[in-house]
């Protein structure tokens, strides 16, 4: 490994890049993140390995161009290419029809993929309140769903979820192939590695799997920062590193490195 | 011909409530909010209100003085904040009831009292917790098999939610309930008026009908006189929620607002200041404390 290299690798750019990753293939889909990270590796993708994708202007419309994130609500507006009205009675039209990939936080998220967004606690007398369960639901039940957590750690990657929001995929099972037939939980990135759902228990339910390690990072410490056991199928291959075309978007996109804060060097 | 003349004040509007009602509320978050009947609704002796809702500070406001046995919402946020602290309170403190449903199936819920069936199928909210911690909501069988399977696919039935009254914001209005949304997104306000039996609208400012049509195109028309009970004349009314392009929201507000959840002694004060006096004095209040910040 070329130390020169590795020493110029910023987490929060491989972070990037796994989450543009996670929407590989998915061709014409509203490529949908949520969040600081997840906009800046969706908008990465649409950039440069999946052109086809359309994105949203964070609010009631489609747009086929790449701003950049952080502008004022005045620029958010110059900055648009607006192909199609979408307020909110149009999106939940367009993600029960399918055609969506949306990426979410996660305050827990078990082995199947059960996300909360909801509450800690009792959700009927709740100890936090959070965000209610949104759109989880709806999402993880319809079309392709992927996950993003700012901070690995065994309080979000937890045995049991407390309230169910997004749907896994022992729920999903459970409601057999024909309610479940537009299910995927697809990967989760963290700051410390990136999972996915391409292994099954003995019942033949998909559970997590570590999928790769970003450079720097042990496969001891990803197991240690969570609470259940992922599966570990051989020799775990580090996530890979943005290619300078990448970095150089990635600079268009994020000018002032919202991204660094999030996921600062380790 | 034209329409007859609906206009009436915000307390001859909520003096048509009363205690125990399912009443809806427009919008979206903290955006184009009917805060100028909020706020009435706070100075009245209403109580035991069921609440439905994309919520934001109506909500919160509701919850915080006690005028609220049940809120039914896909959530409750103020969007720049993304909680909401009053119903985070509420909730944690068990002092109503909840319905947190799935964003899309209140759009379903409302829409099937509007068009008088009583429910609409769903696949959102199947394997989630929802119809687990919310065990009145069931599922139906299709009578039609999937194509695919041949099976008989079991969705969600969202049931209708019938509304004793609702209230919305508009940006304008003609004198009978014709109304005019100027943003980029008419929420579900129009589905929240024919949800309703009895359906009030605030406006911006009230407008000649001849002009309406001129105000944006037709596809901004959205809700019809025929839906309409009541018309309020509001300027300022979604004060500090967002109205646009009339306002944006006021976020230095918003934010003292949302402060006052942290101490007893700073919401009385709030309370006193702004909302224990009536709609004109706290459109003034509003504009000096906005020619002082600027």
């Amino acid at each position: 490994m070329n130390t020169s290299e590795t020493t110029a690798t910023r987490r929060a750019d491989v972070c990037a890049a796994a989450i543009a990753d996670c929407f590989a293939g998915d061709g014409e889909r509203l490529c949908n993140p949520i969040g600081n990270l997840p906009l800046i590796g969706g908008r990465l993708a649409v950039a440069t390995s999946e052109p086809h994708l359309a994105l949203t202007d964070g609010f009631y419309t489609l747009i086929d161009n790449v701003p950049p994130v952080g502008m004022s609500e005045a620029e958010r507006l110059e900055n648009r290419t607006v192909v199609h009205w979408n307020p909110y009675r149009e999106m939940f039209g367009l993600l029960w029809h399918g055609r969506r990939h949306v990426m979410m936080g996660a305050t827990q998220i078990d082995r199947h993929g059960n996300q909360n967004l909801a509450a800690i606690g009792d959700w009927k007398q709740p100890k936090s309140q959070l965000l209610g369960f949104r759109g989880a639901p709806g999402n993880t039940i319809n079309h392709t769903t992927s996950y993003w957590v700012p901070k690995h750690g065994p309080k979000v990657f937890v045995d049991s979820v407390d309230v169910v929001s997004g749907v896994g995929y022992d729920r999903a099972a459970a409601l057999g192939s024909v309610a479940s037939r537009f299910h995927e939980i697809r990967r989760v990135v963290s700051n410390l590695a990136v999972m996915d759902f391409e292994a099954e228990n003995a019942d033949g339910v998909a559970v997590m799997r570590l999928r790769s390690v970003h450079p720097g990072v042990s496969v001891d410490e990803v197991a240690e920062a969570t609470g259940f056991d992922l599966v570990v199928e051989g020799d775990v291959p580090e996530s890979r590193v943005p290619t300078a075309e990448e970095l150089s978007m990635l600079d268009q996109i994020d000018p002032s490195g919202f991204r660094f804060r999030e996921v600062p060097d380790q | 011909m034209p329409g007859p003349d609906k206009r009436m004040t915000e307390a001859e509007a909520v003096g048509e409530l009363s205690s125990g009602m399912t009443i809806g509320v427009g919008g979206w978050g903290s955006r184009r909010k009917p805060m100028s009947i909020v706020r009435e609704i706070l100075r009245s002796d209403l109580t035991d209100l069921t609440i439905v809702a994309y919520g934001g500070p109506d909500v919160g406001l509701l919850c915080k003085a006690g005028k609220v046995r049940k809120v039914i919402s896909g959530f409750v946020s103020l969007d720049s904040i993304p909680l909401e602290p009053f119903y985070r309170q509420a909730r944690q403190n068990g002092t109503i009831e909840a319905a947190e449903w799935d964003e899309g199936m209140l759009l379903l819920g409302l829409t099937a009292a509007g068009w008088r069936v009583p429910f609409l199928p769903t696949r959102a909210g199947l394997g989630s917790d929802v119809p687990v911690e919310m065990p009145d909501l069931l599922t139906v069988k299709s009578p039609y098999a999937e194509p695919d399977s041949g099976e008989f696919e079991e969705l969600l039935a969202v049931p209708a939610l019938n509304l004793d009254a609702a209230f919305v914001h508009q940006n304008r209005a003609d004198m009978s309930g014709n109304s005019v949304w100027l943003g980029e997104d008419p929420f579900f306000d129009d589905l929240f008026v024919r949800a309703a039996k009895t359906a009030f609208v605030s406006c911006e400012s009230v407008v000649p009908t001849e002009e309406l049509a001129g105000l944006a195109d037709v596809t901004h028309l959205k809700i019809s006189r025929l839906d309409v009970a009541g018309v309020i004349e509001a300027p300022g009314g979604a004060h500090f929620t967002e109205c646009p392009p009339d306002y944006g929201r006021d976020e230095t507000f918003q934010k003292r607002y949302a402060a006052t959840a942290k101490s007893e002694e700073d919401w009385e004060a709030f309370r006193t200041d702004f909302l224990d006096i009536d709609e004109q004095g706290y459109q003034a209040k509003v504009s000096e404390l906005r020619k002082a910040n600027s």
